[in-house]
C-alpha cells in the first residue's frame, strides 16, 4: 500500500505526468492521419464506447475513494474550494466521452453514407418549444436546483481568519480557475504569465472561428473531418488548462514546491534551485569568459534564437511544413495562427528546459524588467 | 357538448388568467401551443419550433442555459447578500461570520459561492460543447466572440467577488492576481518598458500610479480595494455582462438559432 502511494507520488511529479499526458495525447486525440489510424489500429477509439466510461469514471473513483484514506490527500482534496475541482475531474472525464463518442458514431454514418445524428428535414422533423423544449428546461432548473441546495447545505463555505496583510500564507494561490496561470508563473515573469498569456489565451480564443474557416462539421459532432483544429483546442483545453489546474491546485504545496498527492505539505523541505540565464550558460559555462557589460551583446544569444523562432521560423514553416495553411489562410490569418501555436508551443518547451537545463530566462534584462 | 370543466380549465379561460397570459385555455392545438411562446416576453427568447435535437440534453448538454439560470441565482442570492454585507474593512469579515453563525439555516452564502464556481465551470462545458459541435463556424463566429468576452467577465465577477469575505484566503488570492497588473507591459510599474515611459528623470509609470494602483485603488489592499471590488461586483460587471448577454441572446436567433447540419 505504501509502496504503491510512493508510486503514484513519484509518477505524479510534473516530469513524468506531463510528459506521459505529452505523449498520449496525439494517439488519443490524433491531429492528422497517421496518428488516427494508429489511434483506430490500437483500439484507443474503444475508450468512447459505453466499457471505456466505465472504465474510465471507475478507476478516477476508485482512486479518490482510495485516496481520501490518506490523511494527506483527505486534507488537500476535502478542502471546501477544491472540492468544485474534482468534480471538474469528473465532468471532464464524462463531457469528454459524451462529445468523442457521438463524434466517432457521426464518422461512422458518415463513413457509410448515411446522415449524421443530428440531422434533419424541415419542417417535418422540427418540434415545438412549448412543450417539447419547455419541459426539458423546467426538469433540468428542478433538478439542478435540488443539487444546489444539498451542495450548500452538505458543504458550509470557507471562512478564514480575518485579513492579516502582514502575514501570508504559504503557499498563497489565486482562486482556482487561475491556479493554471499560475503553474506557469513558475516558468515565466509575471508579464508574461499573469498578463501577457492571458491576454492571447482570449484573443486566440476569439479568434478561432477567423482562422478555422471550413464550413464542414458545423451543428454536429464529428471529428474525422476536423482533426487537427480539434486536436489542437482539446490539447490547449485539456492539457494546458485543466491539466495544470489540476497540478496547481492538489499538487503544488509550500514554496510552490511539488508534493505527490499522497506527501505532506513539508513547508521547511529544502529545495535547492540553481537555475542559470542562457547568457550565463552562453559565456561563462561554453566560452568560459565574464559577461559583457554591454545588455545587448550580453543577451545576444537569446534575442538572436527568440528572433529566429518568432521571425525566421514562420517563413520558413510557411515554405515548407505549413504551405497548405498559409495558402489557404493568406498572409495576416496565417501570421497570427503560426504566432499563437508558436507560443503555444513553447510554454511546454520552457517547462523542459527549466526541468533539464535549469534553465531561468532565455532573454534576461532585469533592467528593464524584461525577462522570458 | 355538456361536459364538466375542471378547475384548471375555469381558471385558465377566466378574464384574469387571459388578460395575464393573452388568451385562455390550455394550449392543445399547434395553434395554441406557438402562441404561448409568441406571448411570452420571457419564451420568445425562444423560436417557436426546434430541430429535433435542440430538445435532446445528449446534443445540448443544456450548459448555456445552466449558465443563465446560474447567473439568475447568483443575482438573486447575491441581492440577498448585499441586505447583510457592509462593504468595509471594519465590518465585512464580521458580517460574514454574522451570516453563518446568526441566520439559522442561512446557506445564501453557500449557494453564491457554490453557484459562482458551478457557473464558471458551466459556462467552460458550454464552450466545449459549442467548439465541439463545430456550431463557431459561419454564421456564428462574432457570436463565439460575444461568448468568450461573456466567459472572461464570468472569471472577472468570480475573481472580484473573491475579495470580499476579507479573510486571508480572499485577500492573498486577490493579491496573487492584483500583483500580476504590476507586471502589465509599459502600465506597470515593475513590467517591461515602463521605465520607457518618462521625460528625463521623471516616471510617468510608478507604484501611485501604474496598473495596479488602479486596479486595486491604493498601494496595498485596503479599504479602497474592497470597495473598488465591492462596486465592480455587485454592479459594474453584472450591468457589461448584461449587455453582452442581450447581444449573445439576440445573435443566437439571428444567426439562425441553434446549429444544424448543413
Amino acid at each position: 500500500m505504501e509502496g504503491f502511494k510512493s508510486l503514484i507520488n513519484y509518477i505524479s511529479n510534473p516530469t513524468i505526468l506531463f510528459t506521459a499526458i505529452l505523449v498520449g495525447f496525439p494517439f488519443v486525440f490524433p491531429p492528422n492521419d497517421w496518428f488516427y489510424n494508429v489511434n483506430k489500429k490500437l483500439k484507443i477509439d474503444k475508450l468512447w464506447t459505453k466499457k471505456g466510461l466505465f472504465v474510465m469514471v471507475a478507476v478516477t473513483i476508485v482512486f479518490f475513494v482510495f485516496g481520501l484514506g490518506d490523511s494527506d490527500f483527505r486534507s488537500i482534496v476535502l478542502k471546501p474550494d477544491n472540492v468544485p475541482i474534482s468534480g471538474l475531474i469528473i465532468l471532464l472525464i464524462f463531457f469528454t466521452w459524451l462529445s468523442m463518442s457521438q463524434a466517432y458514431e457521426n464518422d461512422k454514418l458518415m463513413d457509410e453514407g448515411k446522415p449524421v445524428d443530428e440531422y434533419y428535414e424541415a419542417p417535418n422533423d422540427k418540434v415545438l418549444v412549448w412543450p417539447d423544449l419547455v419541459y426539458v428546461e423546467l426538469i433540468s432548473l428542478v433538478l439542478f436546483s435540488a443539487f444546489m441546495l444539498i451542495w450548500s447545505i452538505g458543504l458550509p463555505a470557507p471562512i478564514e481568519q480575518p485579513a492579516n496583510p502582514s502575514e501570508s500564507p504559504n503557499p498563497a494561490k489565486a482562486p482556482w480557475y487561475f491556479l493554471g496561470l499560475q503553474e506557469m508563473l513558475v516558468y515565466y515573469d509575471p508579464w508574461y504569465a499573469g498578463v501577457v498569456l492571458p491576454s492571447l489565451i482570449i484573443v486566440g480564443l476569439m479568434a478561432i472561428p477567423y482562422i478555422d474557416r471550413d464550413p464542414n462539421g458545423s451543428g454536429f459532432y464529428s471529428y474525422k473531418n476536423r482533426k487537427l483544429s480539434a486536436s489542437i483546442y482539446l490539447f490547449g483545453w485539456l492539457v494546458l488548462w485543466n491539466v495544470l489546474i489540476v497540478i496547481g491546485t492538489f499538487l503544488r504545496g509550500p514554496n510552490w514546491g511539488f508534493f505527490g498527492p499522497f506527501e505532506y505539505w513539508d513547508s521547511h523541505r529544502l529545495e535547492a534551485l540553481t537555475n542559470v540565464n542562457l547568457s550565463e550558460l552562453f559565456y561563462v559555462k561554453w566560452l568560459a569568459m565574464g559577461l559583457p557589460s554591454n545588455i545587448l551583446l550580453r543577451e545576444a544569444p537569446g534575442l538572436i534564437i527568440m528572433f529566429i523562432i518568432l521571425g525566421v521560423l514562420p517563413v520558413l514553416l510557411a515554405k515548407t511544413l505549413l504551405k497548405k495553411f498559409y495558402d489557404e489562410l493568406g498572409y495576416s490569418r496565417y501570421a497570427i495562427f503560426v504566432s499563437l501555436m508558436i507560443l503555444g508551443v513553447l510554454l511546454p518547451v520552457k517547462m523542459y528546459l527549466r526541468w533539464f537545463f535549469n534553465l531561468k530566462y532565455v532573454i534576461s534584462m532585469p533592467e528593464y524588467f524584461f525577462n522570458f | 357538448m355538456s361536459e364538466k370543466k375542471s378547475i384548471l380549465e375555469k381558471i385558465s379561460e377566466g378574464q384574469v388568467w387571459k388578460s395575464i397570459f393573452r388568451g385562455g385555455g390550455v394550449p392543445t392545438t399547434r395553434r395554441q401551443r406557438m402562441m404561448v411562446v409568441l406571448n411570452s416576453v420571457f419564451l420568445h427568447l425562444h423560436p417557436v419550433r426546434l430541430p429535433k435535437h435542440a430538445v435532446k440534453l445528449k446534443f445540448t448538454w443544456c450548459m448555456g442555459g445552466l449558465s443563465f439560470f446560474l447567473f439568475l441565482i447568483l443575482t438573486i442570492s447575491g441581492i440577498l447578500l448585499m441586505f447583510y454585507y457592509r462593504p468595509t474593512i471594519e465590518y465585512a469579515y464580521t458580517d460574514i461570520i454574522d451570516l453563518t453563525e446568526q441566520v439559522p439555516f442561512g446557506i445564501m452564502r453557500e449557494i453564491h459561492r457554490w453557484g459562482a464556481h458551478a457557473m464558471v465551470i458551466a459556462v467552460w462545458l458550454h464552450m466545449f460543447r459549442v467548439f465541439m459541435t463545430g456550431s463557431y463556424k459561419p454564421p456564428r463566429e462574432f457570436n463565439w466572440s460575444v461568448g468568450v468576452i461573456l466567459l472572461v467577465l464570468t472569471l472577472l465577477l468570480s475573481f472580484t467577488g473573491y475579495l470580499l469575505p476579507w479573510d486571508q484566503l480572499a485577500i492573498w488570492a486577490i493579491a496573487v492576481g492584483s500583483n500580476m497588473a504590476g507586471a502589465t507591459p509599459f502600465l506597470g510599474s515593475e513590467g517591461p518598458g515602463a521605465s520607457l515611459l518618462a521625460i528625463g528623470d521623471v516616471n510617468f509609470i510608478t507604484k501611485a500610479s501604474d496598473a495596479r494602483f488602479g486596479l486595486i485603488g491604493g498601494r496595498f489592499l485596503g479599504e479602497a480595494t474592497l470597495l473598488r471590488f465591492y462596486v465592480l461586483h455587485c454592479i459594474g460587471l453584472p450591468f457589461i455582462i448584461m449587455i453582452f448577454m442581450a447581444v449573445h441572446f439576440w445573435r443566437i436567433r439571428k444567426d439562425g438559432g441553434i446549429s444544424t447540419p448543413v
